[in-house]
């Protein structure tokens, strides 16, 4: 596996297990909805780094209370047809302010990249290094966008904005010297 | 129209270029099929039984001159000389090459056009009212709300792969002639007490195997509300559709599992917590793009128009066209002529290089360089001044365009089947032709009067035969093409889907059968009553005992 983080190739900290007996052992570990809301407070009183994942269909609703627990979360693409975990990551940030690693797992292609980062995904685990680097040359296939996301860039409606305020300044400053 | 400005450019010229290395990746074997396929589909482009099809948008279905011909040097460049206009106000090219594709993407994007979101489980080219802007009954131009929606959901960033493929339709008039409830969201146009203009929000129609109406989820939503609605329940659908069994898919299903009410509750209780997070544009931008579908520059001319009347009085077959093909525009002296692309025999929808070209021609003569493209698979000139009616009529009748069927029986509505598509249990296109050549008789077919037909190869009704007045199916019953006959339904306003009326009949019947159909009518109908009251005053049954003989019809019951 490789790990893709804020745009750059980097060692995975993380473990993965859903085995509770495994948690005191393997440092930061990531663990599912199901393992959480049994052993919640055993494992928090370990006091390790804490990361969770979500399934599709499990609703951020249902952690929202807790998130400041976790220093992940982890979202999967069963196929990269199945597209819930977009609104899965727009509603941990947006809805629910989760400020942590978002990090999508599973189907995770070059071509749903600039989607999933738009959708407040930072982190992108992919099979192999040669994948994470054609993944990586796709950021930039779009300057602009039409719909405001997370990646906070302009989008085209306020670049029109910005584009006709300046018009509208030259237009004036035009009308002052013409004034004199 | 609308036009781009530097930034749709900039965007159209840079998802051109990203297709052309996915295409490449395909041909180098670094993308397979399965992988490759979700991307072509999200660029208009099909697999079908013998090449690929290009879909390519003809956004709410106006297009100019230029565009006009350009889709007509593609087809002739690229594709054998023909294109075919679908009720989606797409045109399908029928065989591109897999290579040929970017170059004829970058032909489009020179013209503003793009292939965008033609297919694929994404919200896809949004569809309006055919005579948007020019129809006398009109509350608002439902273009500029379209051109906003074709904005927002380009590329949109959650909700690129939905559950099903989403589609949204738009009138801004109390006649609907983009049949809005059939669609996964349809918007109708009302004004409040102030007379603000805003919409009813319609969810959840669609037909294929599950034929349901749209319900109303919302009577008034203010036009400023828009996209942040739109997003509520495009957010609601995306985590709850169905992505188990595609049959299940759309969002119809969603919505009749929850009920209508409970839906409707949800999007509420989505849409209050984002309506006020900027996704609604503000008003300038509202303005700039409502600018651009300013009325054209008018002659001040009179309604009353003798040449008009001289010219019908001399020439039967002009009248007749003027009849059926001609309608009430909102500026006087003016009127919109119906081009159709149904002659008796042919292909329904398919146009030609040369026609196309003749047509953008007649479109700069008779107008203002601007076409349309209708529901009906036919072309529409908007704004043709009454007395040039005559000349253009002349003119389109020299290029075989010049039939007065719209909205006739033979105004039929097909889809491509078992000809093109690799989904089809039977050819359409070969059965619309054997009907239309039963009807060639003109004052036959004024006498028929007002009435629809509708034709799909298979269960997916891409041609809407569930909500034509005559709907007919193709079905495959051990390994033969029959074709099953529904009756009754609706597409306008009142929308409604048709019953089947009985067995199924094969292809050397069905035109005979709706010959039946239609004696059945005459010899029922009231004075001035149209097909679909007569059927609906007096019910299937005279119908089925036609059909099918008195005895067999009362044991269909
Ligand atoms: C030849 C290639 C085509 C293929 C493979 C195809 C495939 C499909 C499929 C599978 C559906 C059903 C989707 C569902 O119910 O979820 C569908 C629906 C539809 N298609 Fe096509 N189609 C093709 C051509 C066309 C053409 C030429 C038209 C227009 C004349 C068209 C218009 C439609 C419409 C309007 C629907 C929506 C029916 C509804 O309301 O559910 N399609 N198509
Ligand atoms: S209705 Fe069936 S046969 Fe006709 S185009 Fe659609 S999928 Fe093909």
């Amino acid at each position: 596996m490789a790990l893709i983080k804020h745009g750059k190739l980097v060692d995975d900290i993380w473990h993965e297990t859903d085995d509770f007996a495994d948690v005191t052992t393997l440092g930061p570990v990531i663990v599912d909805l199901d393992t959480w809301r049994r052993h919640g407070a055993e494992i928090l009183a370990l006091g390790g780094r804490l990361g969770l994942r979500l399934k599709p269909g499990q609703t951020p609703d249902l952690i929202a209370a807790d998130l400041h627990h976790f220093d992940l979360i982890a979202l999967e693409f069963a196929k990269f047809t199945d597209g819930r975990a977009y609104s899965q990551a727009r509603l941990l940030r947006e809805r629910h302010g989760f400020t942590g690693e978002l990090r999508a797992s599973g189907d995770v292609l070059r071509d749903q990249l600039s989607f999933m980062l738009r959708c407040g995904f930072d982190s992108f685990s992919v099979a192999t290094d040669h994948q994470a680097m054609a993944i990586l040359e796709a950021v930039n296939e779009f300057a602009h966008w039409y719909q405001p996301a997370l990646d906070r860039a302009a989008t085209i409606p306020n670049l029109r904005r910005r584009a006709r305020a300046a018009s509208n300044d030259a237009a004036s400053g035009c009308a002052a010297t013409w004034a004199y | 129209m609308y036009r781009y400005d530097e930034f749709d450019h900039a965007f159209v010229a840079e998802r051109v270029e990203q297709f052309r290395g996915q295409v490449a990746r395909r041909v180098a074997g670094e993308l397979s099929e399965d992988e490759f396929k979700p991307l072509r589909l999200m660029n208009g482009l099909y697999l079908q039984l013998h090449a690929y099809m290009l879909r390519v948008a003809i956004p709410y279905g106006t297009l100019s001159a230029k565009q006009m011909r350009k889709l007509a040097h593609i087809a002739r460049t690229y594709d054998r000389g023909y294109g075919h206009f679908t009720t989606r106000q797409n045109i399908q090219y029928n065989w591109p090459k897999l290579g040929d594709v970017p170059a004829i993407l970058d032909e489009l994007a020179d013209v503003e056009m793009h292939a965008i979101q033609t297919s694929g489980n994404c919200i896809r080219n949004t569809t309006a009212d055919p005579l948007a802007g020019v129809a006398a009954d009109e509350i608002d131009d439902p273009r500029v709300h379209a051109e906003i929606i074709r904005q927002w959901s380009t590329l949109h960033p959650e909700f690129s792969f939905l559950p099903r493929k989403f589609k949204i339709a738009v009138t801004g008039s109390p006649n609907d002639r983009a049949v809005t409830r059939g669609h996964d969201i349809g918007l109708r146009m009302h004004r409040d007490l102030q007379g603000k203009p805003g919409f009813e929000v319609m969810v959840g129609g669609g037909q294929g195997r599950t034929p349901i109406m749209a319900k109303t989820i919302r009577n008034f939503l203010p036009v400023d509300h828009l996209l942040s609605y739109l997003e509520a329940v495009l957010r609601v659908y995306n985590q709850l559709g169905r992505r188990d069994n595609i049959y299940k898919a759309r969002i119809k299903i969603l919505v009749q599992s929850e009920g209508a009410e409970n839906f409707a509750e949800m999007v509420e209780a989505e849409w209050l917590k984002i309506r006020d997070n900027a996704l609604d544009l503000p008003v300038e931008e509202r303005d700039r793009i409502a600018a651009y579908f300013a009325p054209p520059q008018y002659e001040n001319l009179s309604d009353a128009c003798p040449e008009l009347q001289a010219a019908m009085a001399a020439e039967p077959r002009f009248a007749a066209w003027v009849d059926s093909n001609v309608g009430d525009h909102k500026q006087s002296g003016y009127a919109i002529a119906t081009i159709s692309l149904k002659p008796h025999g042919g292909i329904p929808g398919d146009a030609s290089a040369d026609q196309m070209e003749a047509v953008a021609t007649l479109a700069e003569t008779f107008g203002f360089g601007e076409l349309r493209v209708s529901y009906k698979q036919n072309l529409i000139l908007p704004d043709v001044p009454k007395a040039d009616l005559l000349a253009l009529w002349r003119a389109l009748d020299g290029l075989d365009l010049g039939t007065a069927n719209a909205g006739r029986i033979s105004d039929i509505i097909a889809c491509p089947g078992l000809d093109y598509c690799n989904l089809a249990n039977a050819r359409s296109i070969p059965i619309a032709q054997r009907i239309s050549e039963r009807f060639t008789d003109l004052r036959r077919e004024a006498d028929i009067g007002e009435i629809s037909l509708n034709i799909s190869g298979c269960i997916n009704a891409c041609a809407h035969h569930h909500v034509a007045n005559i709907g007919i199916l193709g079905v495959n019953k051990n390994g033969a093409e029959f074709y099953q006959i529904t009756l009754g339904g609706v597409a306008n306003e009142n929308a409604a889907v048709g019953a089947i009326i009985g067995p199924a009949f094969d292809e050397w019947r069905i035109a005979n059968a709706v010959e039946d159909i239609v004696d059945t009518y005459l010899s029922q109908r009231r004075p001035d009553e149209a097909f679909i009251d007569t059927y609906q005053r007096v019910g299937p049954q005279p119908f089925k005992e036609k059909l099918y003989g008195p005895d067999q019809a009362r044991q269909a019951g």
